[in-house]
């Protein structure tokens, strides 16, 4: 089923499923997790073997393959835990302070 | 009266209830089954072992346990009922409230005795008046016998398409649980037709309508409709609670109201009394009516949802009225029940002289002579005496 939130903001009471039930799967990505990040994790595609251990060890399924290959970072649900730069085999991932990249795109 | 009630049988409180139980065969009970536990489990856990029931029983380590269970049951769409008391109903209140808000239709007994401390496992209400604003619909049952009609009334009602809120179904522990007293049961047959079938619903064991219930709500999210949403099925509910004790009196011939009156038509005086003291209560309205004091009895048993319109009324002609509580609200202008009914009155416009009266705690034995005290006190008033601003104590020692 597709559950229509396009005017949730406007819900009363009588508007929303009893119990707050989601009738619906996998919306999970449509809430935005990655605020929580302090660190971002930031991959050298030079150094990358592609093992993918990243992709695997990640707890939040946000290192994102394309063709089989780690592409980028889930950035809106990553949280900086940094398990993938502690799993990488070859030191590809570093962390940095969000406020890095804050300033730069300032 | 009907076909579909059974011989007179002699049974404990707790025996009806699980008699009851038996005869709806949920789908699932999970139950602590360890003090303060009443022996209604145990009597179920002996059906269970003789394979009368297909039950899912699930024994769990703690009361807070027993509820979570039943909330993970409820979710995947199964009957679910368990049982409590006291202290057991106590430490299971965190979940008490998920159940409610996730509007799971789970159907607990809750047999009412006192909370510690000191510590007392006797009769009083202070448990589950505790619990009246967890979003439960609360009934309070006289004896054994409303007590079984009222677990054989609870599916329906709890899972009403207007209403979808777990019930829970009260009568006082040991002077009903653990005594014996009549009751005429209904056949298997006919509780299992009243009952029916759980309405087929959102689950969480359907994978091809996959949901997530229990889901956290955001900083800025919806919790406040969604509990504005809980008390409109409990207005919603009393209308339905009603159509359901009118149903059962089709198949039984037992009629139950909201507020059971007992010679109100006519009243000038009026005890309001819930539980197994209503009928104590009743044995001296007899003998004042044949004495020619025009004084009445009435008796909630729907608490939660509170029928307000229904208390203004019956109360509306009465001159004098003592509300009788079976639990303190410390520090409050009296008991929950008095409270109610004075909220209820004033909404209404009815003037009327009001006393509260405090009795039973930690199963303090409540006589006749005690009630007898009560009505005479409410007959000076009407004669013009000042009724007491604070709460009376009935039976209290030593003062």
């Amino acid at each position: 089923m597709k559950w229509d939130i396009s005017d949730i903001k406007n819900w009363g009471p009588g508007k929303h499923e009893p119990g707050a039930v989601i009738p619906e799967a996998g919306n999970a990505r449509l809430y935005r997790t990655g605020g929580w990040r302090t660190d971002r994790p930031v991959r050298d595609d030079e150094k990358c073997t592609q093992c993918l251990f990243c992709y695997f060890f990640c707890p939040d399924a946000s290192v994102e393959l394309e063709e089989g290959k780690v592409a980028t970072f889930d950035l809106d649900h990553c949280k900086g835990c940094a398990i993938c730069a502690e799993e990488c085999p070859v030191d590809a991932i570093t962390m940095h302070p969000e406020a890095e990249f804050r300033r730069k795109s300032e | 009266m009907s076909t579909a009630t059974e011989k007179l049988l002699a049974v404990t409180g707790n025996q009806a209830v699980a008699m009851a139980m038996k005869q709806l065969d949920p789908d699932v009970v999970a139950a602590y089954p360890i003090t303060p536990q009443t022996d209604v489990v145990q009597a179920f856990s002996q059906y269970v072992a003789d394979g009368v029931v297909k039950a899912e029983f699930v024994t769990v380590e703690s009361e807070h346990s027993a509820m979570s269970a039943c909330i993970g049951s409820a979710a995947a769409g199964a009957r679910t009922m368990t049982a409590t008391s006291s202290a057991g109903f106590a430490l299971m209140w965190e979940v008490v409230y998920v159940a409610a808000s996730m509007r799971l239709p789970i159907v607990m007994t809750t047999v009412n005795r006192a909370l510690s401390g000191p510590i007392n496992i006797h009769c009083d209400h202070s448990d589950s008046m505790g619990g009246r604003d967890t979003g439960w619909i609360q009934i309070y049952n006289e004896d054994a016998q409303e007590a079984y009609d009222a677990t054989v009334m609870a599916f329906p009602i709890a899972e009403h398409a207007d209403v979808r809120l777990p019930l829970m179904n009260m009568y006082d522990g040991f002077i009903i649980s653990g005594a014996i007293g009549p009751l005429r049961p209904l056949s298997d047959a006919a509780v299992q037709a009243f009952a029916g079938e759980r309405p087929d619903g959102l689950s969480l064991l359907k994978p091809d309508q996959p949901v997530t219930m229990g889901p956290f709500d955001g900083l800025h999210g919806w919790y406040f409709e969604h509990k504005i949403a809980q008390n409109r099925a409990m207005e919603a509910a009393l209308p339905v609670i009603q159509d359901t004790y009118d149903r059962f009196a089709e198949v039984t011939g037992r009629q139950y109201q909201h507020l059971m009156c007992y010679d109100m038509d006519d009243a000038e005086v009026a005890i309001v009394v819930i539980g197994s003291a209503a009928g104590t209560a009743r044995t001296v309205l007899a003998k004042l009516r044949a004495e020619g004091v025009k004084a009445g009895i009435v008796k909630p048993r729907t608490f939660r949802p509170f029928p307000t319109d229904d208390m203004a009324r019956v109360l509306s002609g009465v001159k004098a009225v003592a509300v009788l509580d079976r639990a303190d609200s410390f520090g409050a202008q009296g008991g929950p029940l008095y409270l109610e009914t004075l909220a209820a009155l004033y909404q209404k416009g009815v003037h009327t002289k009001t006393v509260n009266c405090v009795y039973g705690l930690g199963g303090r034995d409540i006589y006749p002579q005690n009630f007898e005290d009560v009505f005479r006190m409410l007959q000076e008033a009407v004669d013009g005496a000042e009724l007491p601003h604070s709460r009376v104590y009935l039976n209290m020692k030593g003062e």
